[in-house]
């Protein structure tokens, strides 16, 4: 009874006091609304992330020199392709072993050029990798074996380079050097920020030709089962440990990868989140302010009830209820905002968002939790008032 | 002693004030004794502490010293709920600024008191309703105070104090915010609702002649009772003389005069300081002696200390 009659008289003052019950909610709903959103930019984005993570296919493990830590140098690779037949070795099956030998060069066809990676690979990098080809074929082990001109074109350069015309047969220059386009891949699109689709592979033997190197930066191997991997990924390394003993090896798998992003993620949206949650608080403070401004504005009212049997906690539940609706209410509509503008900025951005309903639930929660933290105090001087005092209040 | 025991029993009662470092003594040692059906004046100078009295009486406040029992209890014993509970159960209040809720129909402002007892909505509407009838304002029941005129509005009030059927009825100045036709209705209201039902009626007047058609009068002075008396005989009482056995009412409350009748003269017999100041007439909406009404008082406030533990 007597809380029904807190909750009605709450709500009375809210619609007693429109505007400045919405104006202290905006606070509230600015708050919840920046929370709601970056929380779903954040998921959004790690779930992209990690979908491009997958998408390079699966039990993928990449081996490299040097440590994969976050603020370490790149090691100059002392592999070569007799490891890569070692590694292949351990692995037991040569299709499953990928190789890459990376350099920035300028391709050029005609009048028209493009920067880009000419990456050096084996044959085996469309099954390691799952990749497709839009045309064409791919490298095959003769190509590699004899170190043949031929090239790969991923879709961005075959646009740039030949945009009206079929790039199969045609002539490229990589670094002053004549390759024929035997395939084009099928697109990519982006991946990190990153054009998947600016690069050309070319057979690994003519790549460490061209660049005048017998190196190659990194092996990447897929793995038979998904449960074996860390076990695989150590086998290699001892064997690469054992013939370059001064070098370091890491092997990471997918997982690992994800970790390490998904870390970066976490922190990034967990530091915009606590500014958003900032202006939470900032709101809660305009609570607290509104509250004390409501008490006061009916001392004398709060005199009467204590006169006719209102206790000090009669009065302090019907203060707080009054703090908890304002946020409240104010938390609901700035869920409403946040994800509105999440799904919109998903919808018309490359910012993808995704709603998550733990996010939900914490921003009612904590909005409620800001009215009961930001409404006591008001609350409990509203229930302490002395009556004779409260009575004669101007 | 005989009769019905006392309604509010007051012992050598007083309330001291710190007003900026200074006290103020309102009372000093006032002793009184309210029976059921006792219909009694208040009467006396301004800051003579008529109000202070009278909050004490309704347990609004605590006394600084001396006992004061309300309802059987003790109040010095009882925490802010409890006493809460104790004005809602035993006290009804008319205050002389009307005290309604705005915004707020007559029969839910009415109804207030009940909802702090656990009464069911609708059996609030129901009773409340009642009341209002019996004021006159069964007409006015959804009529807001901003809708209503200042003595409706006191009608409204004194249901609001009745509803909950109290034993002590405490109305302090309450036709001060009226005009004189308007609230000699009103007063009228009162004591016949003190004659029909019972319920002590304890009231702070200007007006020697409402004071004399009171059974009873006391006079206050400088925070101390002057003179406590019958209204009939008009005899003054020592000051510490707080009982007077012969105002034990009859058990029925047989319906006492309800007009001015007999020996209170419109003058004011009573003698001496107290018939001096009630020939003040009705002083509209009186400035209030009070300096300052800031609490300064600290811990013995009558509702600082929040009990965590009694009440639901
Ligand atoms: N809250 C307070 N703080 C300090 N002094 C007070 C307070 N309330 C009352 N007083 C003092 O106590 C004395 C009695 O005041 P009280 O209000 O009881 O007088 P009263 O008889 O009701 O006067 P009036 O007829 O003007 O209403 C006065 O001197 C007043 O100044
Ligand atoms: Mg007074």
């Amino acid at each position: 009874m007597r809380v029904a009659e807190a909750w009605r008289v709450a709500l009375d003052a809210l619609r007693a006091n429109r505007l400045r019950s919405a104006l202290t909610m905006l606070g509230v709903i600015i708050g919840v609304a920046s929370v709601v959103l970056l929380v779903a930019i954040g998921t959004g984005t790690k779930q992209k992330v990690e979908q491009q993570v997958e998408g390079l296919g699966s039990n993928l493990l990449l081996v490299v020199p040097g440590k994969i830590e976050v603020g370490t140098a790149p090691v100059v690779s002392p592999l070569t392709l007799k490891d890569v037949d070692a590694v292949s070795r351990v692995v037991g099956d040569p299709q499953r072993v990928a190789v890459t030998v990376a350099s920035g060069a300028t391709a050029r066809a005609g009048a028209r050029s493009d920067f880009t990676t000419v990456q050096g690979v084996l044959e085996t990098t469309p099954a390691v990798f799952t990749r497709s080809l839009a045309r064409g074929r791919y490298l095959t082990g003769t190509d590699v074996d004899t170190s043949r001109r031929v090239a790969v074109l991923g879709d961005s350069v075959a646009r740039a380079l030949f945009p009206d015309r079929d790039p199969l047969g045609q002539q490229v220059t990589l670094a002053g050097v004549r390759f024929r386009v035997i395939g084009v891949f099928a697109p990519l699109g982006q991946s990190l920020g990153v054009d998947r689709d600016d690069e050309v592979h070319v057979p690994v033997t003519a790549a460490q030709r061209l660049w005048g190197t017998q190196r190659v930066d990194g092996i990447a191997v897929k793995a038979p089962d998904r449960e074996r991997i860390d076990e695989l990924g150590e086998r290699i390394v001892a064997e690469l440990n054992r013939r370059h003993p001064d070098t370091e090896f890491s092997a990471v798998t997918q997982q690992q990868i994800l970790g390490v992003l998904g870390d970066i993620l976490g922190v990034l949206t967990g530091v915009l989140t606590a500014i958003a949650g900032i202006s939470l608080l900032v709101g809660g403070v305009g609570v607290s302010n509104i509250m004390l401004v409501s008490v006061r504005e009916r001392t004398r009212e709060i005199g009467l009830r204590k006169a006719v049997g209102a206790r000090p906690r009669d009065i302090g539940v019907q203060f707080l209820l009054e703090a908890v609706l304002l946020t409240t209410i104010g938390g609901l509509t700035g869920m409403a905002l946040g994800v509105g503008t999440a799904l919109l900025v998903d919808a018309l951005s490359p910012i993808p968002a995704a709603i998550t309903w733990w996010s939900l639930a914490l921003a009612f929660g904590v909005s409620a939790a800001v009215g009961i933290v930001f409404g006591v105090v008001p609350a409990q001087r509203a229930g302490r008032l002395d009556p004779v005092v409260a009575l004669r209040a101007e | 002693m005989t009769g019905p025991p006392p309604a509010i029993e007051a012992v050598d009662v007083s309330r001291t004030y710190q007003l900026d470092g200074v006290s103020v003594e309102a009372l000093r040692g006032v002793s009184l004794t309210v029976r059921p059906g006792d219909h009694v004046a208040l009467v006396g100078p301004s800051g003579s502490g008529k109000s202070t009295l009278m909050h004490l009486l309704g347990g609004l406040d605590r006394p600084s010293g001396g006992r004061l029992v309300i309802g059987g209890r003790d109040v010095s014993v009882l925490s802010p709920p409890e006493m809460a509970t104790l004005r809602n159960e035993t006290i009804g209040f008319v205050f002389q600024a009307f005290h309604l809720l705005p915004r707020t129909s007559a029969v839910e402002n009415v109804a207030l008191p009940l909802v702090y007892r656990g009464v069911s909505a609708r059996q609030r509407r129901e009773r409340a309703a009642a009341m209002l009838g019996r004021v006159g304002l069964g007409h006015r029941l959804d009529h807001r105070p901003n809708q209503m005129s200042g003595g409706e509005q006191q009608r409204v009030a004194i249901a609001r104090a009745l509803v909950t059927e109290p034993t002590v009825l405490l109305a302090d100045e309450p036709t001060g915010n009226l005009d004189s036709v308007t609230g000699a209705a009103v007063l009228e209201l009162l004591e016949q609702l003190n004659a029909e039902s019972g319920v002590a009626l304890v009231m702070v007047t200007h007006d020697q002649e409402v004071a004399a058609r009171a059974q009873r009068r006391i006079t206050m002075r400088d925070g101390v009772v002057v003179a406590d008396s019958d209204a009939p005989h008009d005899r003054p009482l020592s000051v510490d003389h707080g009982r007077p056995e012969t105002l034990v009412p009859a058990p029925s409350a047989e319906p006492r005069s309800v007009s001015g009748s007999g020996p209170g003269h419109p003058s004011g017999g009573s003698g001496g300081a107290a018939g001096a100041t009630g020939r003040l007439p009705h002083r509209p909406a009186p400035a209030d002696a009070t300096p300052t009404p800031a609490s300064g008082r600290g811990a013995d406030d009558a509702d600082a200390v929040t009990n965590g533990g009694s009440g639901s």
